[in-house]
């Protein structure tokens, strides 16, 4: 299983950079976001999977008994998928706002030639 | 959206889903969840109301600014960060009430630290989600 | 002596608040301070003069072996009164000079700054320290230099000061350094005890270099002089306080000071004396073609410095006294020469040379002065500077080999255009006829042209009766040079012998090129000529092509467009990393270790990967949004399946609120376009593609690795014991990493905020071009 997911990450993490290269801001933002989550996926897969036990002691106990999944990569995982929302949220209104500033969606229109700061 | 059955369903959606986020909140502790989700989960009640009976409406309900609540969560958090620092122990340390609470269970320092991320979490979502609604309005 | 040192600083910080009253008629005042720190110093002579010395230790970074220590010698003795004494007398100077300027505060500070910096060089025994103030002296010359901040040449000259006095002092301090950790200590007397191992040890030719490179730039060495003649656009003052007895002098002092601890080889000798002697040449013969009387002060305070680093090098008793007896005699002689020609500036509005004739008739006691300058200057018998030339010459005749002959010639030619410099400068401004057109200029007061009286007045003093500063001044600083007491009575009369020949052969032909030749504009463009071979054009050129080249480059690498930069960290990264990769062994799987496969999960990946499909393709915006959510909850599966229902969640909770924000505001922009042509986009699949298999290929490795669980286990045996929970992730978020969390809601607080002042803000009228 861990193969199919490697393949996986692989994949995510391609598209990811394809998106990122385009001149469009939308897909950039896109690329962005895939990119996250390849990254989320990488972090998982390095600590190792573990199926069917949650990094959760039972009730009746005050120790681990059983195997159970690393949950250091899910707390660095959970911050990740959060901040990566306030991230896509403020990216997407600063795109929101260049368009409207230059009415335009293609990146090579920000590129105003700075001839006089030479 | 005009859709009586969804605009129906989300007056009582709110204080069920918001009911449900608290309760994800609290038993953060012991099983999964915490105040990330269940602060998430309650912006998604107000954005589900917001986007049956308006923006406007939802602000209404709301009576203050979502942005007042980041502040509000911080100061939490931090509060009950140096509030060891009170009875002299360390930055962080964890306090705890002895005996357990009913229905809640046990009570210490770091439950109200996840009621500030909690407070935090909604707080932001909601300034963004509604500042983006209103000015595409 | 902390506190005569600080007083400068403190007194330049207490002009802030208070400067603006001592802007008009208490002006003055301002000289109270370089008055009380001469009387102070003064009152060290009769215990210097006994060879005693005055030493303070205070902590400062001890660790660091940076410590305020102070030491007090007859070198330093001789510094610390030519600068507060000569500090003195411009204090008072530039009170009516720029009576009613502006910034006359600012002036004050930044010059009791610049004293309080000289004072700390020529003070400081530890290294480090002295390197302080060393820069210290180069950013408050910076600022004195540039005075005039409305006249752009004068911003250009303090510029090129700065740049120069301070590009050596980096090099300096690595010397310092250098010489500090070689010789365990950074007390410059703790470093005369161990000289031996220093001018032994391997490293000793590159200390060299970095010192003299210091020494050179601040003293204005050839090819480095180029600095001096700029800073005269300073206000004239300023050029004589930096030009006759400070900053210029630093370099003389550093050289002077560290002669006991890397001195007296042969690698400390001849650059000293070819430098010095280049430079000495070089700008005495300059000096005759100025026209600009500030010009021809310029260079022959070049000279000047020549001469003395070329005493220092030869490093005998007797070049050491001449050196000392020659700082005394050109500071004297040089500041009154400035100092007069600011009067002359100042009440005629010209300092061309050319234009100037007659003063005497009408600046009286500035007639006296100017000459006794230039007979002091001149080295007249029973003026101070005779005594100076003379030993000077002794020094000079007085070495091994064929080197007498060649230096003398040397000093001797140099000597006779410094004389004709002197002369211009001093004297001819006051003879012949004086124009009609300055006929109604009156004297200035009397603190503009007393001190320069006083200081040619004082030259002829100590030229007359020598006895009055030998014994407890020159002989003391000669002998901390050398480090072992001199007692050599400086005598106006040698007898008839081989110096007083040379003497009066210089004095003849001095006084015949004088009479013979006239300064004329016509001379100053023939030697502007060569200003093509002159260091500061080489250095200014270079600096151009520098220039060019940075801008050709940036114009290169940085073209604007933000997916090239992208493509380029990319390829870098996929290089990198693939050379790791492959340079770390081989690559394999262990099978055995694998979770087996199950369909749920199979078909997931699948969903997966097809709904990554269609977000790369899809030219439909609704898709791409679908696809991408699709993505998102594909997610979550994954980690429902793998033992992460927190992160399963968050990331459900998350997606939604995503779709939320995309259906908001994407489908207000317009749809998507296809810019890129087909080249492009095949070769930027080709580079994700690598990229993506080079970080499966990194996937597989890291699963092979053991995983070292410590950490992990600490958190899941002690999630409940220490911290009262049971949700692991839970724990470690709210409690064991809970500064990190906090961390974390602050930065989400602040994209909230970046949101709202986005969108809240509203377009300025010209924004919306």
């Amino acid at each position: 299983m861990e193969l199919l997911l490697v393949i996986l990450l692989g994949v995510l993490y391609a598209a990811g950079i394809f998106m990122l290269l385009r001149r469009s801001m939308v897909k950039l933002l896109i690329g962005l976001i895939l990119l996250g989550n390849g990254a989320n996926l990488m972090i998982f897969l390095a600590g190792g999977i573990t199926r069917g036990k949650p990094p959760v002691i039972d009730d009746a106990a005050k120790l681990f008994t059983d195997i159970y999944a690393d949950p250091i990569p899910q707390a660095l995982i959970l911050t990740a998928i959060v901040i990566s929302f306030g991230l896509q949220a403020f990216a997407i209104v600063l795109l929101k706002r260049v368009y409207v500033l230059i009415n335009s969606d293609d990146l090579d229109d920000l590129n105003t030639p700075e001839e006089e700061d030479i | 959206m005009k859709s009586t059955i969804l605009n129906t369903a989300s007056s009582y959606l709110l204080p069920i889903l918001l009911l449900f986020s608290i309760f994800i909140l609290l038993r953060g502790h012991y099983h999964p969840g915490g105040g990330f989700v269940g602060g998430l989960i309650a912006s998604i009640a107000f954005v589900l109301h917001s986007f049956t009976h308006g923006t406007d409406d939802t602000l209404k309900l709301l009576r203050i600014h979502p942005g007042v609540l980041i502040p509000v969560g911080l100061g939490l958090a931090v509060l009950s960060m140096f509030a060891p620092v009170l009875i002299g122990d360390p930055v962080m340390t964890g306090l705890w009430f002895d005996e357990p609470f009913p229905v809640i269970g046990l009570i210490g320092s770091a439950l109200f630290f996840d009621i500030g991320v909690y407070i935090v979490v909604v707080g932001v979502v909601l300034t963004i989600l509604f500042t983006i609604s209103q000015y595409s309005e | 002596m902390l506190f005569a040192v600080l007083a400068g600083f403190i007194v330049s910080i207490l002009y802030i608040p208070f400067g603006r009253f001592l802007k008009g008629k208490l002006a003055g005042l301002a000289a109270l301070l370089p008055i009380s720190l001469f009387a102070y110093f003064v009152s060290f002579i009769p215990a210097v003069s006994d060879g005693q010395r005055v030493t303070f230790h205070q902590p400062w970074v001890p660790s660091l072996g940076i410590n305020f220590d102070f030491h007090l010698d007859g070198l330093s003795l001789l510094f610390s009164l030519l600068i507060t004494g000569i500090g003195s007398l411009v204090f008072l100077y530039a009170a009516p000079y720029l009576r009613g300027h502006r910034y006359l505060d600012r002036f004050y500070a930044y010059l009791s700054l610049f004293m309080a910096a000289m004072l700390g060089v020529v003070l400081a025994d530890n290294v480090l320290l002295l390197f302080i103030f060393w820069e210290l002296t180069s950013i408050s010359s910076f600022f004195l230099i540039g005075f005039n901040n409305d006249n752009a040449a004068s911003r250009k000259s303090s510029l090129i000061a700065l740049g120069v006095t301070g590009g050596g002092g980096f090099l300096l301090m690595a010397g310092l350094v250098l010489m500090g950790h070689l010789s365990g200590s950074y007390s410059i007397q703790a470093m005369v005890e161990t000289n031996e191992y220093l001018k032994n040890h391997v490293l000793y030719g590159l200390i060299l270099l970095l010192v003299f490179a210091g020494a050179f730039t601040k003293s204005a060495q050839f090819p480095f002089h180029f600095w001096l003649p700029g800073a005269m656009k300073a206000p004239t003052p300023i050029s004589a306080y930096l030009h006759s007895a400070t900053m210029v002098k630093a370099g003389v002092y550093l050289l002077a000071r560290l002669y006991p601890v890397l001195g007296g080889t042969d690698y400390w000798t001849y650059p000293l004396i070819i430098i010095g002697g280049i430079t000495m040449l070089y700008s005495a013969f300059h000096s005759i073609f100025r026209t600009d009387l500030k010009g021809i002060l310029a260079y022959s305070t070049i000279s000047a410095l020549g001469i003395l680093v070329f005493l220092i090098g030869i490093g005998t008793p007797q070049s050491l006294l001449a050196a000392s007896v020659f700082i005394l005699v050109h500071a004297l002689y040089k500041a009154s020469l400035f100092l007069i020609t600011g009067v002359i500036d100042h009440e005629t509005g010209t300092r061309d040379i050319t234009q100037l004739a007659g003063l005497r008739k009408v600046l009286f006691p500035l007639a006296i002065a100017g000459l006794l300058a230039a007979l002091s200057s001149a080295g007249l018998p029973f003026t101070f500077g005779f005594i100076g030339k003379d030993l000077v010459y002794e020094a000079t005749l007085h070495t091994d080999g064929v080197m007498p002959i060649i230096l003398t010639a040397l000093a001797v030619v140099t000597n006779i255009f410094l004389l004709y410099a002197g002369l211009l400068a001093g004297l001819k401004p006051f003879t012949g006829q004086l124009p009609d057109r300055y006929q109604r200029i009156h004297l200035p007061s009397l603190l503009m042209w007393a001190p320069p009286l006083l200081l040619a007045l004082l030259g002829i003093a100590f030229g007359a009766f020598p006895a009055i500063a030998d014994a407890s001044l020159l002989n003391p600083a000669a002998s901390a040079m050398i480090n072992k007491p001199i007692d050599t009575p400086l005598k106006i009369w040698h007898g008839f012998n081989l110096v007083l020949l040379l003497s009066g052969l210089t004095l003849a032909l001095g006084a015949f090129l004088y009479l013979m030749r006239k300064p004329s504009a016509s001379g100053l463009d023939w030697i502007e000529r060569f200003n093509n071979l002159s260091p500061k054009h080489v250095i200014s050129q270079l600096t151009h092509y520098v220039r060019h080249f940075a801008i050709r480059y940036t114009r290169t690498l940085h073209n604007g467009l933000l997916r090239v930069y992208l493509l380029r960290i990319v390829v870098f990264a996929t290089l990198l990393l693939a050379f790791r990769l492959f340079a770390g062994g081989n690559i394999y799987l262990l099978p055995g270790y694998l979770t087996p496969l199950s369909v749920y999960e199979i078909a997931v990946v699948c969903i997966l990967i097809a709904a990554i499909y269609l977000t790369v393709t899809s030219s439909s915006r609704l898709t791409v949004v679908v696809a991408t959510s699709v993505i998102g909850y594909g997610m979550c599966l994954l980690f429902v399946f793998y033992s992460a229902p927190d992160l399963a969640m968050t990331q459900f909770t998350i997606d939604t609120l995503t779709v939320v924000l995309f259906v908001l505001v994407l489908f207000r922009l317009p749809p998507f376009l296809n810019f890129a042509n087909r080249g492009a986009r095949i070769r930027d699949w080709v580079v994700a593609a690598t990229f993506g298999a080079i970080i499966t290929l990194i996937g597989i490795q890291v699963l092979n690795q053991s995983f070292d669980d410590a950490v992990s286990k600490f958190y899941g045996d002690n999630a409940y014991i220490l911290a009262k929970g049971k949700n692991v992730v839970n724990v470690i978020l709210v409690d064991f990493r809970g500064m990190d969390t906090l961390f974390e809601i602050v930065v989400l607080s602040i994209a909230a905020i970046g949101v709202f002042s986005l969108l809240k803000l509203k377009l300025k009228a010209s924004e919306k071009e």
